[in-house]
């Protein structure tokens, strides 16, 4: 049989869309049973959540017309029958949620400080960005010309902190956590596998003592013990206080990824670096960490969304970030009774910010897989 | 390049220089913050010392499901209400997050792609919002609950309010300990049978309905033994008087709230453990034990799960570890654990916080390295046993 075969399609009932919702969806008949109970219940469950949070919702006016300016005048408040979601009380509120008490006249100077963040992290998130150098110098000095920026100082006016609130608390805890937490993180670790016994036990202490109690005691611990710790006259605001705790937290987690990044270097590569004659710190900076930290990216993002989820327990020690200014509006009688609305959008910053984090992580897994080679050069 | 400090560039010298100076340095600092806080202390008229723990508490818990708690109780008992509360939705939070973990682990890996990619929208949303806010937000969802008077009605006896869930109380009498003895003693027979019926399989081939047997002895001997002894149990029932109920067995909304989002939250990061476990067990050991024809339910209990868990136990462990820590977060809502109750109100009533927060991180320390301490024994009894 020499005679070549006509080419034939596959069966219509594999390929294609017919051939996906098959093996996909109706594969056999449990398969198909659980796809139309699961289809039934989103069709029950879509649109009531699509009316609620959109169709029937005010954005600003309710279905009167009227521009809504407290509670009762939400659509779902005059008639129960027919209002949705009051999403009012994020556009009314928006600036706290955002700036939180900052004054008006100088808000230009946080928005200053948001556009110079992105510029910031701009390089350290895209490698390919041309004079990409530049830029990280800009990264290096961000957090000095942040600090004046948003504090005040150098000709601004002084903003104290306890006018700070919403997601700029959020994300000046987050950042501010994440960029202490690294170098501190790195010595800790390089502690830990230090041939010196006595500082080798002294990093594991610190370390497993702050990764065995939680987050809460700590800031506790920053609030109510370090003003015995320190001497008369130093006063130290709420927010550095706090820094001081989600710090020490971070440092700890974060040693103890660089630590696992640190294993997984072959010793070929100490050998050889000792065998250039180079001293310890010499090794560690310019051979062993440059390629631990590479392979330890993923988690190190994966603890710093962690972090950032962490930062809303600043509420309980009385610091308003994005929750606590949600939580704060709630207590307000024009706005009482909007949870839903308020946690809603809170929910959904998090998430976009999270979310994007641990997309990026996963990307950079992605990328690290198959680009470097360790140790086989 | 040789350095003119010869001395200097001797290792063991140098190992000890820069120990010597941490010690020193460390040493210093201590001093010099102890001497600063006992100054600071005094100036303050801060009470130091542990006297504190037999003074009157003065205020009132509500809920207290171990120990009865007067506000005349000292601050001790305010502590192990504390340590009771932290340890009861702690257990019951690690119990639910395990097993919802583990269906929706195995869900995510269903051939179904609705299914599974309604677990994974959940697994997202549940892990990338922050963990106090679903607290707040369950919270917030059960105080919107009808009130008391319009409670609804579940099953004729329960009752669920904005107050709480309230359900019968069973009252134990006479004779129900006998029950309770036959009930210990067949877990400890099945226990043993196992064991024999395992060796037996592994001499002579042969199988025994463990499974069976063990369920019949647990269940249906102390259920006899129950009917026997005249039913020794009867229930309290929850009946609504003024503006409350009376009787019945309360569980406050503080404690739902926090079981409900701790257990979701950490259920997400529990299935996605599992999956990774499943995912890990190469596709030839299915293969391989389909073609030696095991039933599918056998494939995942016989050669499936138990490799898979030499995965799942490590992550597992730090996931029962955060929840434990997490439970810390009971405070946002009024949950009377070892943080808000001993490290919160004792805390400001007395000023002694640095005794209060000492107790507090050295008892979240022994329960972390108890639940480790457990975990690893668990850990090394799945891992691989070379023979």
């Amino acid at each position: 049989m020499n005679e070549m075969n006509e080419v034939r399609k596959p069966p219509v009932a594999t390929t294609g869309i017919i051939g996906w919702l098959r093996i996909n969806l109706f594969f056999n008949w449990t398969n198909s049973l659980i796809t139309l109970f699961v289809i039934y219940c989103l069709y029950q469950f879509i649109p009531w959540i699509l009316d609620w949070t959109i169709f029937s919702a005010d954005f600003k006016y309710n279905y009167l017309g009227e521009q809504i300016t407290n509670q009762e005048m939400c659509s779902r408040n005059l008639d129960p029958e027919n209002g949705g979601a009051c999403w009012a009380v994020i556009y009314v509120r928006f600036y706290q949620f955002i700036y939180g008490f900052y004054p008006k006249v100088e808000v230009w100077r946080v928005n200053v400080a948001y556009v110079m963040l992105a510029l910031a992290l701009l390089p350290l998130l895209y490698a390919k960005l041309p004079y990409r150098k530049y830029f990280l110098y800009f990264t290096y000095i961000f957090p000095v010309i942040a600090y004046f920026l948003l504090n005040g100082g150098l000709g601004f006016t002084e903003v104290s902190t306890n006018k700070w609130g919403g997601l700029l608390v959020t994300l000046v805890l987050g950042c501010t956590g994440i960029a202490l937490a690294f170098p501190i993180g790195i010595m800790l670790a390089l502690g830990r596998r230090s041939k010196l016994p006595v500082i080798s036990m002294m990093c594991t202490l610190f370390i497993e003592f702050i990764r065995g109690v939680p987050l809460i005691t700590l800031l506790f611990f920053g609030m109510v013990m370090l003003p015995l710790f320190l001497p008369e006259g130093i006063d130290m605001d709420g927010l550095v206080r706090v820094l001081v705790a989600v710090t020490l937290f971070q440092s700890a987690y974060m040693a103890e990824v660089i630590r696992g990044g640190l294993q997984a270097i072959p010793p070929g590569q100490y050998e050889a670096a000792k065998s250039l004659g180079m001293s310890y710190w010499r090794m560690n900076l310019l051979i062993i960490l440059p390629q631990a930290i590479r392979i330890s990216i993923p988690p190190i993002v994966n603890t710093s969304i962690g972090l950032f989820k962490d930062t809303t327990l600043v509420i309980i020690v009385g610091i308003l970030d994005l929750l606590g200014i949600g939580r704060g509006t709630l207590a307000d009688t024009n706005w009482l009774g909007l949870s839903y609305e308020i946690y809603f959008f809170v929910s959904l910053v998090f998430f976009i910010f999270t979310f994007g984090m641990s997309r990026y992580s996963l990307y950079l897994e992605k990328k690290l897989k198959t680009g470097i080679n360790m140790g086989a050069d | 390049m040789r350095s003119n400090l010869g001395f200097f560039s001797d290792e063991k010298f140098r190992s000890i220089f820069f120990q010597t100076l941490v010690v020193g340095l460390f040493a210093l600092g201590l001093f010099f913050v102890i001497s600063t806080t006992s100054y600071n202390l005094e100036k303050r008229n801060i009470a130091t010392g542990w006297s504190f723990l037999q003074n009157p508490a003065g205020f009132d818990i509500s809920f207290s499901p171990f120990l009865e708690f007067k506000s005349t109780d000292t601050h001790l008992k305010v502590y192990f209400v504390g340590v009771l509360n932290t340890l009861l939705v702690s257990i019951t939070g690690c119990i639910a997050a395990t097993i919802l973990g583990f269906i929706l682990g195995i869900v995510r890996l269903s051939s179904n792609w609705l299914l599974s990619r309604l677990v994974y929208i959940y697994v997202e949303f549940s892990r990338n919002v922050p963990l106090l806010l679903q607290i707040i937000l369950w919270y917030s969802i059960l105080i919107q609950l009808p009130r008391v008077k319009q409670s609804l009605q579940v099953l004729d006896v329960f009752y669920i309010s904005n107050r709480g869930l309230y359900s019968p109380r069973p009252i134990f009498e006479s004779g129900f300990s006998y029950v309770l003895i036959a009930i210990v003693l067949a877990f400890i027979s099945s226990f043993l049978i196992n064991r024999w019926a395992k060796k037996r399989q592994d001499k002579t081939g042969q199988q025994f309905p463990v499974f069976s047997s063990s369920i019949g002895l647990i269940f249906i001997v102390p259920l006899i033994l129950f009917f026997i002894l005249g039913s020794p149990l009867s229930f309290e029932h929850p009946e609504l008087k003024g503006f409350n109920f009376k009787g019945g067995l309360v569980i406050r909304p503080e404690f739902i709230a926090m079981f409900l989002a701790l257990s979701i939250y950490t259920a997400a990061f529990i299935s996605e453990i599992v999956r990774a476990g499943i995912m890990s067990v190469s596709k030839g050991q299915r293969e391989a034990s389909a073609a030696i024809g095991l039933k599918q339910t056998w494939i995942m209990r016989l050669i499936i799960i138990p490799q898979a868990l030499r995965v799942i136990v490590p992550p597992l462990t730090s996931q029962y570890l955060n929840l434990t820590k997490n439970s810390s977060l009971g405070i946002a809502v009024g949950y009377a654990d070892l943080v808000h109750g001993f490290g919160g109100i004792s805390l400001n009533q007395t000023g002694q916080a640095i005794e209060c927060m000492a107790i507090v991180m050295a008892t979240y320390l022994s329960i972390s390295l108890t639940i480790s301490f457990f975990m690893n024994i668990y850990n090394r009894s799945i891992q691989f046993k070379e023979k």
